[in-house]
């Protein structure tokens, strides 16, 4: 791994321009080496094809799919329902949360609830979810919303209750009303712990998604995957698994450059030792 | 000159522990006063009750109307205590939040030698730096008074003196009064007009000695070692089982002049 680290560090210092692009590529050669590993392992016979598609066949199904506009068909489905209950919890644990922050007697109130409906795992809310809401848009919508609704209330209120007692005193001073000391101070101040809590929502909201799909769709990735298993087709299934890692990189780096750009302020340790 | 700030017969416990016992102090126009004493013995706690930021104590607190809207007493913590979100300029207009006053802000931070340095973040600045935006933010309210909380114990000693010598300038020029909170000897009397000497347990107002010197002042003149010493001696003294009781306050008597920088006002 060093020479090849080697390798590309002096590429790097031969073409400054290139320099960041190149050392971000260091990231790809894990699992390049594992896809030529695993096309040549299917191909020579070591792996059973049946069962363990070459990456060339799953690249091949991706392209049908796309061609038949299936793809898109699955994937705006899944989308739809991802940012819509992301949002949905997210909102209502940014007013709850708050509230709760702010409140000691709300806190008194709400908080042994949420600790135990927390308790439950999400997926016990599906069957539920089922009966009461049909195997419609909603149930699915529900799930996500659920499971993005405790990291970031969890998150944010933690991040309120770690506020620095002396900039809420600097609120005081000007004579903030509660609304804009949470506008002004409580929610700026508790903005890191919130993206911490908004990416882990975010991912469980992936998770929350392929369950509720599996269960009752008839669109989706989830419901590809299902498919994939009950035609077996290995190839569909690793390519919904593909889209769905896909998805959710691309939906958590859209979040992390919204974090890296709202906390720019942030005077924090940023890791050491990287240089190159 | 009527007085802008008025503590009167202030008494403050905090659970059982008395802190501060029947203590009264007045503020007025244009006028430094520096409350000094040892650490512990309430005196940021007097500053937080006149900044209106401690409400439970015994007493009375009378303002001149000025001071009772948002930002009329200017207020000056140990720490900069910046919001870290903000930039420099922001938070030197805090108070008006986006309304703020936009060249009133930059003549702030030109007046604490900040100027051009208003897009830049905290997290950028030195500890002197930050608390000059501190300053600029306190006086950005365009305030009476300014209550100064150990504004300059977390610096070092030259950028402290420095700092001295910014606020001085400052009130003088925006006609600021200054309550001054500090442990420091050499900096009340380096600044005040009088100085309020608190001590024992529970502290009271031990003395006053008047500071008869006009500005600018000398760091190195004579009369002020000699109050340094006066005032040595009387914390000394009220660490003391005895304790010393409020009638002996009294003003310092006029000193003669053993240095002829100094100039009796």
């Amino acid at each position: 791994m060093s020479a090849l680290n080697l390798v590309i560090v002096r590429w790097a210092e031969r073409l400054p321009g290139w320099r960041p692009m190149l050392t971000d590529l260091r990231g790809w050669v894990v699992p390049l080496l594992l896809l030529a590993l695993l096309e040549t392992f299917v191909r020579s016979g070591v792996l059973p094809a049946h069962q363990m598609p070459a990456p060339s066949q799953v690249a091949q199904t991706l392209y049908g799919l796309a061609q038949s506009g299936e793809l898109w068909r699955h994937l705006s489905a899944s989308l739809a329902r991802v940012s819509a209950g992301f949002t949905i919890g997210a909102v209502l644990a940014l007013v709850i949360g708050t509230w709760v922050g702010l409140s000691r007697r709300a806190e008194a109130y709400l908080e042994p609830t949420f600790q135990a409906l927390r308790a439950i795992p999400s997926l016990a809310w599906v069957p539920l979810l089922l009966l009461w809401l049909g195997i419609d848009e909603t149930p699915k919508i529900v799930l996500i919303a659920l499971g993005a609704f405790f990291p970031v209330y969890l998150a944010l209120l933690a991040g309120i209750r770690n506020i620095d007692r002396k900039l809420v005193e600097v609120g005081r001073l000007y004579g903030l009303s509660p609304l804009a000391l949470v506008r002004r101070i409580l929610l700026p101040a508790a903005l890191p712990n919130l993206f911490t809590g908004l990416r882990g929502a975010l991912s469980l909201s992936w998770m929350f998604l392929v369950a509720a799909e599996l269960i009752a769709a008839t669109r989706g990735l989830g419901y590809l995957l299902s498919d994939g298993r009950e035609t077996s087709r290995p190839d569909l299934v690793i390519a919904a698994i593909l889209l769905l890692a896909l998805l959710g990189k691309l939906s958590d780096s859209l979040l992390k450059a919204w974090e890296t750009r709202a906390l720019r302020w942030r005077d924090s340790y940023q890791g050491g030792e990287d240089g190159a | 000159m009527s007085a802008l700030l008025k503590l009167q017969n202030i008494h403050k416990a905090f659970a059982d522990v008395r802190v501060l016992e029947d203590v009264s102090l007045s503020l007025a126009a244009g006028e430094v006063v520096g409350l000094l004493g040892p650490s512990g013995c309430g005196k940021s706690t007097l500053l937080r009750i006149a900044a209106g930021l401690d409400q439970d104590y015994h007493g009375g607190l009378q303002l001149d109307p000025l001071l009772t809207f948002a930002g009329g007493r200017g207020v000056v913590f140990q720490e900069p205590r910046l919001m870290p979100w903000l930039s420099v300029a922001q938070n030197v207009g805090f108070a008006d939040g986006r309304g703020a006053d936009g060249s009133w802000v930059e003549q702030l931070l030109r007046d604490v030698g900040l100027q051009g340095r208003g897009a830049a973040l905290p997290k950028h600045l030195s500890g002197g730096q930050a608390q000059r935006v501190a300053i600029a933010r306190a006086l950005y309210g365009k305030p009476q008074v300014l209550l100064l909380d150990e504004p300059f114990s977390a610096v070092d000693a030259f950028t402290r003196m420095k700092l001295q010598d910014l606020v001085v300038d400052l009130a003088a020029r925006y006609e600021v009064a200054v309550l001054l909170v500090t442990h420091d000897l050499d900096e009340a009397f380096y600044l005040s007009d009088r100085v309020l000497i608190l001590g024992g347990t529970p502290s009271r107002l031990q003395r006053e000695l008047a500071v008869p010197l006009v500005r600018p002042r000398d760091r190195r003149c004579a009369e002020l070692a000699h109050l340094r010493g006066e005032a040595l001696t009387e914390l000394f003294q009220s660490k003391g089982p005895a304790g010393i009781s409020s009638d002996s306050t009294g003003l310092l008597s006029p000193l003669q002049l053993s240095d002829d920088r100094c100039l009796t006002k």
